[in-house]
């Protein structure tokens, strides 16, 4: 469902943040993206969702050539793209029910659909009983929890989580790794940066290893391979 | 877009328009100002205009036949003229005729008048109107070389006058208001730059769960549209109450013939459905402005 053949990408300050990369993503995998900071990690899971396109080479999403898209496309192609982010993005004056509501409302979902669909994934993050409180009221994990019920409301086939445990504490980690093997047991595609030692080592799963915007190890079942 | 969410971005739109505040003021202050100088504008030259042309429609050329002339070429005299192209209607007043009309025309005061009745100063003259206002000067030229005719009158140097003056007056206030109307766009979008800067998160949290762009820009569309007709509304007051006004007490001049102003309706309200069609244009436009340079893809 993912293919990236010989990208490149050049920030317009000159950064090469990526230097030449070729992967292939199975429909339903489950993929830790590793590497030094700097690597290009966040450049490479940026390509997925067309915040950036890549100076040469092709991006293919779904079938979606996302070099090729008109920029009136681009929203149709975020919608079967959820993205989860270190820093929660939640709007701090909605509740979590409201927050999660929006991303639908915003695509124009029908009122009755949405309500359903907002409890469903409630529910799939156990944060029914949170539905109206504000992000400010949450803990630090609860608030990944609801950015991760807004980031896979519209049921999309990918989602992209960018360190989504960078800021929690090893106990909460735990839990937002549960809630998404669970979304990826149910046939979504997940790809996860991360600087976690322990969570790859302990979860296995594929592993690819950035440094220098190039590729230089793709493992299933592998290790995280860094110290610290 | 869906209907249903039509509902939600007009609210939204005036939830900003409400809660930029100050900058709401000067924003439909500054359309506020524009529109006033537009309204008193076009009043004014499409009325000057429209006066000057019904003084051009009745331009005639009085040609006074010399005092000296003998009666049987009188005749002649018209056939010159009537030759001459362009000519609409030619009409021959005597002396006394003229005297008359004099009178009549200074009502109780033309009493006085009637002591020349004895020993009438005023020549015989032809009352000549020509198909094409524009032709009055030739054909006054060509009058003026015919023989026994004295002198030509005309009143086409003042028409030219008032023309000129009316071409001379809408350069100007065109200058002005471009000047205005581009300062009242620069509000707006300064305004609406407001909205979306305070409302980065939620616009960046929109693109990433795929909102469309007009989803996006609606409502600031609406916050320009809202800025740009509450700033119409005092200058329609004006323009409306201000010229009813008008139309009520110029009718004093109008007995005399002196001006004729075009009436209220419809005239009062086509000017005010042009002052909030600009209003709007510009309330879109400053709003266009801001949201292309912000919300890129
Ligand atoms: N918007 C940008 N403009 C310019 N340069 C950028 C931009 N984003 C990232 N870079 C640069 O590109 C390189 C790769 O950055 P990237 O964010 O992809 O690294 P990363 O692997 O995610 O790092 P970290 O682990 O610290 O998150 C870095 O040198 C960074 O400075
Ligand atoms: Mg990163």
């Amino acid at each position: 469902m993912i293919e990236m053949k010989d990208v490149y990408m050049t920030y317009p300050n000159g950064v090469v943040a990526l230097n030449g990369i070729n992967v292939k993503i199975k429909q339903g995998e489950f993929v830790y993206i590793v590497g030094p900071s700097g690597a290009g990690k966040s450049t490479f899971t940026k390509m997925l969702f067309r915040e950036e396109i890549p100076t040469k080479g092709t991006v293919t999403v779904n079938h979606t050539d996302t070099t090729k898209l008109k920029w009136r496309e681009v929203p149709h192609f975020r919608r079967n793209v959820g993205v989860v982010f270190q820093d929660f993005r939640l709007l701090p004056k909605l509740t979590v029910y409201e927050n999660i509501a929006f991303a639908l409302e915003v695509i124009e979902v029908a009122p009755k659909q949405i309500r359903e669909r907002v409890l469903q994934v409630l529910d799939q993050v156990g944060l029914k009983n949170k539905a109206r409180f504000i992000p400010d009221e949450l803990s630090g994990g609860e608030q990944q929890r609801v950015t991760i019920a807004r980031a896979i409301v519209n049921k999309p086939s990918l989602l992209i989580a960018d360190e989504p445990t960078g800021n929690l504490d090893p106990e909460t980690s735990w839990g937002i790794m549960k809630i998404l093997e669970d979304i990826n047991a149910s046939g979504t595609t997940v790809l996860m940066a991360t600087h976690s030692k322990e969570i790859v080592n302990t979860i296995k799963k594929r592993v690819i290893a950035i440094e220098d915007g190039v590729i230089v190890r793709d493992e299933h079942r592998g290790e995280y391979g860094y110290e610290i | 877009m869906k209907f249903r969410t039509l509902g939600r971005h007009i609210k939204e739109g005036a939830k900003n328009t409400w809660r930029n505040g100050w900058m709401t003021v000067a924003s439909v202050g500054a359309v506020t100002t524009t529109l006033i100088l537009v309204g008193v504008f076009l009043v004014l030259m499409l009325n000057l205009n429209h006066i000057a042309d019904e003084l051009e429609q009745d331009v005639q050329i009085k040609a006074l036949v010399s005092l000296t002339t003998e009666e049987e070429d009188i005749s002649t005299i018209e056939e010159n003229i009537e030759n001459i192209r362009g000519i609409d209607e030619i009409e021959f007043l005597t002396k006394e005729e003229e005297l008359a009309n004099l009178v009549e025309s200074f009502g109780e005061q033309g009493q006085a008048w009637e002591l020349y009745e004895q020993d009438n100063p005023l020549n015989d003259v032809f009352v000549i109107s020509a198909t094409d206002p524009q032709d009055t000067e030739r054909i006054a030229q060509e009058i003026e070389g015919i023989d026994h005719i004295d002198r030509v009158n005309y009143g086409q140097e003042y028409v030219d006058t008032l023309f000129q003056f009316n071409n001379y007056a809408r350069n100007v206030g065109l200058v002005l208001i471009v000047a205005l109307v581009f300062t009242a766009i620069f509000l707006i979008s300064n305004t609406i730059k407001i909205t979306i800067l305070a409302r980065k998160k939620e616009i960046g949290i929109m693109k990433l769960v795929g909102a469309t762009n007009s989803f996006i820009r609606l409502p600031f569309f609406v916050e320009g549209l809202l800025l740009g007709i509450l700033g119409s509304l005092v200058p329609i007051g004006i323009i409306l109450g201000g010229y009813y006004y008008l139309t009520q007490n110029l009718v004093v001049f109008q007995e005399f013939n002196f001006i004729k102003i075009l009436p209220f309706f419809p005239f009062a309200l086509q000017v005010a459905a042009i002052i909030i069609g600009i209003g709007a244009t510009i309330g879109v436009w400053g709003s266009l402005m801001s949201v292309r340079k912000f919300l890129k893809v």
